[in-house]
């Protein structure tokens, strides 16, 4: 009852704001602006899939092959981006290659031209900032999934690095090379807050960059149904074939553990030990960079920091909670008996984006009352639905182990109802639920999306406020508002990831 | 008095029939090939599986509309019978209340039984912490502390060698005479069978036969046990 219940909600919330668009666009015909929008939302989540997807593979084989201390710790720290906030990632990033960043000085020292983050490049630059360390996690699993015996076999009979590469690797990447560079180019289609930041002008818009534009801006509701409707087909369409790119790579079971294999030397050393550093330095400097610009004023904060960071803890608190329980009770039902149109109603939301969802929820809601006035309300909401087919599909397998193991144990003692829920699924699944509460929580905390559409001049939330700091060239008060941004995101991730591990005693 | 009233089950391409009753208290042992049905039938029993046709009773009544934790029987899987992350006092306390709200006197019975399968004092202790013999053991307290009259086993001791396991045969022997349960047991044994049962259900092509004297089977055996014994 109540998971059917859930998914008909979900299914209403998305599909209606997709009829709520079709209804509200008033032309069909894009304009040559929009067309604009359209060719460079692509080209940039092309650029920054390939990009990603190219430093990805020579980082995650060096990461691979190569043993050196910190090695554990830099795999591990490739997996915070994902929470990161984006605005506090592209404040970095504007530092560093900005116009009075350390590049640029270093060009003119040198008598160069400076260059401009701001546009395709500087768009393109801080999407790979996110998405490298996602390939390289991703793709490191591949490499670690070829059974180690395979590679013994090869060393054993002498094969060079190119012919191991050729035999063992190539198999691998071509199986999940498709699926991630599709996953990065979904990601970066949706990546607002980047566009936001540093793109912008008829040069570098994206098409929820002219959705923003044209609600905010030019109060055209048509034109902006009609580019949501436009961003969601495009979505739509690359998500169905993402579902279908899936493929396990086939290399037969291996029953060893990790075994330090010998690594080739020489160049190809030095070659990995260069591009590790690249990297680190990379995705180091611009986050050091905003401690260091923002430390000095944590102590003069502007005043509208802590409320912006408690209408910001608010909203992520309560989209934490909702997500984890829809999430929770979907997966509990899928376990007990699958159903394709449950499982279907918790991916749908993939095909969906923040300003997509924002923009059919602020036609919807225009008519009754003033945008503004439930724009924490929507914000939760819309970040809810958005992370729900990621928790979903954390709780999935261990809602069906859980079930598998002892479903007929719990029925045949009678353990039911807020029993059942107490004493059995909630300190089973403590870890999942505390990681996946603490996922959501952070996400939300950074998200930078729909909030732009509905806030009003007082109602920002935390990202928003940096964004707008950064916007009026405050850069030490807005490097200052990212440090408590960041330090908030990773203590919420860390609090519920820790509530759950407490939980989860077996 | 458990009936099995003309049932037929059915998984799949799986058929088994069976037509029998079984006495309060009696001891019962199913024997027969893997993949014969044993456990479907103890699971059918048990409730997990509905019938295709027929009717479960006990005394009478038909079973089908209770639920598998309303029925008048405990049940012991092959494996996973205790919760690894509830203490054995909670554990056992699930027997007493599915709430795991104790009375004084429910928590007193829950030490008494945990004294008597040799467990006194490890209440507070998790499965994990526990051998295999000690894990079946409090399974068995609880089924002790449940107190329903039918006790049906799948192959709980299987694991555990034969002087574990020959050893849960004489607990499980007490617990069913302490409660007067009629126990339906699964063993791929014949040991187990003639050391514990009164009776034998042998079940084999898509039949399971209805109780026989456990020495007379094994005396005189018909031709689908003597090819399962190999004699």
């Amino acid at each position: 009852m109540l998971p059917k219940a859930l998914g008909l909600g979900i299914a209403a919330l998305i599909l209606g704001s997709a009829a709520m668009l079709g209804l509200r666009a008033e032309s069909w015909a894009l304009r040559p602006a929009d067309w604009a929008a359209v060719r460079f939302t692509l080209l940039q989540a092309a650029l920054s899939a390939v990009l990603s997807l190219g430093l990805a593979v020579p980082l995650a084989r060096a990461l691979f092959r190569r043993r050196f201390v910190g090695r554990g710790a830099l795999i591990r720290l490739l997996a915070a981006p994902f929470v990161l906030p984006v605005v506090v990632a592209v404040l970095g990033i504007v530092t560093v290659f900005g116009r009075a960043g350390p590049i640029n000085a270093v060009l003119e020292t040198f008598h160069l031209p400076a260059v401009s983050i701001f546009g395709l490049q500087g768009v393109v630059l801080a999407n790979v900032f996110f998405n490298l360390p996602l390939a390289t996690r991703m793709l490191l699993h591949g490499w670690q999934a070829i059974p180690v015996e395979r590679f013994r076999l090869a060393a054993s009979l002498g094969m060079p690095p190119s012919a191991q590469l050729r035999h063992l690797e190539l198999p691998m990447l071509r199986a999940q090379a498709p699926a991630i560079a599709l996953v990065i180019f979904l990601i970066c289609l949706a990546s607002f807050a980047i566009a936001l930041t540093l793109g912008g002008g008829p040069r570098a818009s994206t098409i929820e960059l002219a959705i923003y534009q044209a609600l905010r801006f030019e109060f055209d509701l048509g034109r902006a149904a009609l580019l949501a409707l436009v961003q969601l087909l495009i979505c739509a369409a690359g998500t169905l074939l993402a579902s279908r790119l899936t493929l396990p790579p086939s290399f037969g079971a291996g029953l060893g553990r990790s075994l330090d294999l010998p690594a080739p030397h020489g160049w190809r050393r030095r070659g990995d030990a260069l591009l590790i550093l690249m990297v680190v330095l990379f995705l180091a400097l611009p986050l050091l960079a905003v401690a260091a610009k923002g430390l000095p004023g944590l102590l003069a904060l502007p005043s509208g920091v802590w409320p912006a960071a408690l209408r910001s803890v608010s909203v992520a608190l309560a989209s934490a909670l909702l997500v984890v329980l829809a999430a929770l009770v979907l997966a509990l039902a899928q376990a007990r008996r699958a159903s394709g149109w449950l499982e279907l109603a918790a991916m749908l939301p993939l095909a969906a984006s923040s300003l997509v969802l924002g923009t059919g929820l602020f036609l919807m809601l225009r008519p009754f009352v003033a945008p503004q006035a439930l724009a924490l309300p929507v914000t939760m909401l819309v970040n809810a639905t958005l992370t729900l087919p990621y928790l979903y599909r954390l709780l999935l397998p261990e809602a069906r182990a859980l079930h598998s193991d002892y479903d007929r144990l719990a029925s045949s003692l009678g353990l039911r109802g807020m029993a059942r829920l107490r004493y059995l699924t909630l300190p089973r699944l403590a870890r999942p639920l505390g990681y996946g509460a603490g996922l959501a929580a952070a996400l939300s905390m950074g998200d930078l999306g729909v909030i732009a559409l509905f806030a009003g001049n007082s109602g920002a939330t935390l990202p928003l406020f940096v964004q707008q700091l950064m916007g009026a060239y405050r850069m030490d008060q807005a490097a200052a508002a990212a440090l408590v941004l960041v330090g908030i995101s990773y203590a919420l991730f860390w609090v519920f990831d820790r509530i759950g591990h407490h939980y989860a005693d077996t | 008095m458990l009936t099995l009233e003309a049932l037929h089950l059915s998984q799949g391409s799986f058929d088994l029939r069976a037509d029998w009753s079984v006495q309060a208290g009696a001891r019962v042992a199913v024997i027969g090939p893997s993949g014969a049905g044993k456990s479907t039938l103890l699971m059918a029993i048990a409730g997990f599986l509905p019938p295709a046709r027929g009717r479960i009773l006990w005394q009478g009544r038909d079973l089908a509309a209770l639920a598998v934790g309303d029925r008048p029987m405990s049940v012991l899987f092959q494996d996973q019978n205790l919760f690894p992350h509830l203490t054995i006092a909670q554990n056992l306390g699930l027997g007493l209340s599915p709430q795991l709200r104790l009375t004084p006197a429910q928590r007193d019975a829950v030490e008494a039984a945990l004294q008597r399968v040799g467990l006194a004092g490890m209440g507070a202790r998790k499965p994990a912490q526990l051998s295999g013999g000690q894990q079946g053991r409090a399974a068995l307290a609880r089924a002790l502390l449940r107190a329903r009259p039918l006790l049906v086993l799948d192959e709980p001791f299987a694991a555990l060698g034969p002087a574990l396991k020959s050893e849960m045969l004489d607990l499980l022997d007490e617990v069913a005479s302490a409660t007067g349960a009629a126990v339906l047991m699964v063993t791929h044994d014949p040991a187990d069978a003639q050391r514990f049962a009164g009776q034998t259900v042998l079940v084999a092509e898509g039949v399971a036969q209805p109780p026989c004297e456990t020495a007379a089977l094994f005396a005189n055996p018909p031709p689908a046990l003597a090819a399962y014994l190999g004699t």
